[in-house]
């Protein structure tokens, strides 16, 4: 597979041409508006914990490119029922693929389906694009209002 | 040395377009195994073969301070400086050569207008007029100093072909107006400003005017006597030359009047701890030691632009506006050019439908060799005013050619087969 094909994979061209849990999530137990000043993407991630501090609902609206809408769509996805520390745990080892040397194949994960996002790291620029949502989650999850790639 | 006087009459001539690309080693790479193809010069321009030569030149046998060594090496680079000063206000037509400051770029010689006349001119309550299609370097400055001296910003508005809008601008001004700053051209809309009848209009309320003439300097024929603006600032890397290097031009009365804007040596006539006289302009505003070899370089630039022509350049690359819009067009529906205006440079800035910038960026570059900024082009406010959240654009030079603007829309073509739906 080129380093294209393997960037724009027919998944993540699927899950941003139709991609799921988009919209608001009102009333919610947290949200966090998310925004990359350098491409102009703006996002806002909605969750709803239970008791127990589980992903009982959560959902995502906003503009952004094919690869930020379907780290969006994908993230939603994964992270319903799980906990709020198992979702900062996805999302570090998420970063860890894209920016360090979290090696996929050879080291345990729960990245999943997710792993399909590893040709992101081959287009610097483009990193920003597949975390924001994740950074935007992890802000909601510490109750923070708006975050930004550029800080 | 060329001097671009008479010019304005004289047809235009062909350029050889075969052979300026020669003079451009950049041009000849490869990227991703595909021939680049460069639309990304109104972020920065290439090189010429003799701007390179000159500063490998000039950093092998010339070096060396400027203005105070008592040896030749010294004074010969002293010279040099000096001429490159000689040769910018020749190419914008400045009066004389003290009008002519070196900043480290456009934005840098706007934070020095903003700071040391606003600084010192602006009182609460003035108003600033600035226009909807700014850079952030013609925002910001204006909004930190407005910040500082409680004058207020003025926005003068764009109408939907992304024109100035004149009667609203005229508008704008009262007797509390104190300061108008535009581009001469837009770096997203391409739009060309009506200079001398907005410096006119400003001048009959008294009113200077800076021109951020970064977009304008490598592509238009400048006379500054003749806009009769009050200051003039562009960047060396858009013009063919290095990255640290920008011009300031400011009519004298101004820059005599003007209060230091950094400290350090050089700027200095005397000093004692007691007191300090400033140097005369443009020393007053060149702390430091300059950016010696980027001014050398700079000149080398103009003489290589002045040489083929500006009204040749100019001819050429409208020509290469003309053979993209044609083109472009055959794409709508799914492509709209944003940025109308009658008259424009040789930029298109555009979207496609449902399609983000950044995906169009990266298709253009790995499947393509085609290099075009994505994003919102450093004006945030603008790009809400066109509703967009961000464009592609493409932006020629004279050495471009319609081959690659095909390979352009041939990249084009597959963006939309990719991701259209
Ligand atoms: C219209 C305009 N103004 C100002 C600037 C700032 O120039 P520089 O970054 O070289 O200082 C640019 C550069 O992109 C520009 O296009």
């Amino acid at each position: 597979m080129s380093k294209l094909s393997q960037l724009y994979q027919q998944v993540i061209l699927d899950h941003s041409r139709k991609p799921r849990n988009f919209g608001e999530l009102k009333p919610c137990t947290h949200s966090c508006e998310g925004y990359n000043p350098l491409c102009g993407d703006q996002i806002t991630v909605y969750l709803n914990l239970d008791e127990n501090n589980i992903v009982e609902e959560i959902k995502f609206d906003g503009i952004g490119c094919t690869i930020s809408q379907a780290s969006a769509s994908m993230m939603t996805q994964i992270l319903k029922g799980k906990t709020k520390e198992e979702a900062e745990k996805i999302f570090q080892e998420f970063q860890q693929m894209l920016v360090s040397d979290l090696d996929i194949n050879n080291q345990q994960n729960s990245l999943g389906k997710l792993t399909i996002f590893s040709g992101v790291k081959e287009y610097p620029s483009r990193v920003k694009c597949a975390t924001l949502a994740w950074h935007t989650m992890n802000s909601a999850l510490q109750s923070k209002n708006k975050v930004s790639t550029e800080i | 040395m060329q001097i671009p006087m008479p010019l304005k009459n004289k047809l235009a001539k062909a350029l050889d377009i075969n052979s300026i690309r020669l003079d451009f080693p950049i041009l000849s790479q490869k990227v991703n195994d595909l021939p680049l193809v460069y639309l990304d010069n109104a972020a920065t321009t290439q090189k010429p073969i003799k701007v390179i030569n000159r500063i490998t030149e000039y950093l092998s046998f010339q070096n060396s301070t400027v203005r105070r060594g008592a040896y030749s090496l010294s004074e010969k680079s002293t010279a040099l400086f000096n001429e490159a000063r000689q040769k910018v206000a020749k190419f914008i037509n400045a009066k004389q050569n003290s009008e002519i400051v070196f900043t480290k770029g456009c934005t840098e010689a706007i934070n020095l207008i903003a700071n040391s006349y606003g600084g010192s001119v602006f009182k609460p309550n003035d108003e600033i007029i600035i226009t909807a299609m700014e850079h952030h370097a013609n925002i910001v400055p204006w909004q930190l100093i407005c910040e500082k001296t409680q004058a207020k910003l003025k926005i003068a508005p764009i109408n939907e072909l992304g024109e100035l809008n004149l009667i609203e601008l005229e508008k704008l001004i009262n007797p509390k107006t104190r300061f108008l700053s535009l581009c001469h051209i837009s770096n997203v809309l391409g739009t060309i400003n009506p200079l001398k009848k907005i410096i006119d209009l400003a001048h009959k309320h008294k009113i200077p005017v800076l021109i951020d003439g970064s977009q304008a300097a490598p592509h238009e024929l400048i006379d500054v006597q003749d806009l009769d603006c009050d200051f003039y600032a562009f960047s060396g890397h858009k013009v063919y030359a290095t990255t640290g290097i920008g011009v300031l031009y400011g009519k004298l009365k101004h820059l005599e009047q003007m209060p230091p804007y950094q400290a350090g040596g050089d700027m200095i006539e005397k000093v004692s701890f007691e007191k300090t006289t400033y140097a005369a302009p443009p020393s007053k505003f060149e702390a430091g030691t300059p950016p010696i070899m980027e001014v050398i370089a700079l000149g080398e630039a103009l003489d290589y632009i002045t040489n083929l022509g500006l009204e040749n350049i100019k001819a050429y690359e409208h020509s290469l506006l003309k053979y993209a819009e044609n083109q472009l067009a055959k794409l709508v529906p799914e492509v709209t050019i944003i940025g109308q205006a009658t008259e424009k440079a040789s930029l298109i800035s555009f979207v496609i439908d449902s399609i983000h910038p950044h995906d169009i960026g990266t298709i253009l570059d790995q499947e393509f060799g085609v290099a075009v900024r994505v994003g919102h082009h450093c004006a945030q406010p603008l790009m809400n005013i066109l509703k967009v959240p961000a464009t592609a654009r493409a932006s020629f030079a004279f050495y471009n050619t319609k081959e690659e603007i095909d390979i352009l829309i041939k990249g084009l073509k597959r963006v939309i087969e990719i991701f259209k739906y």
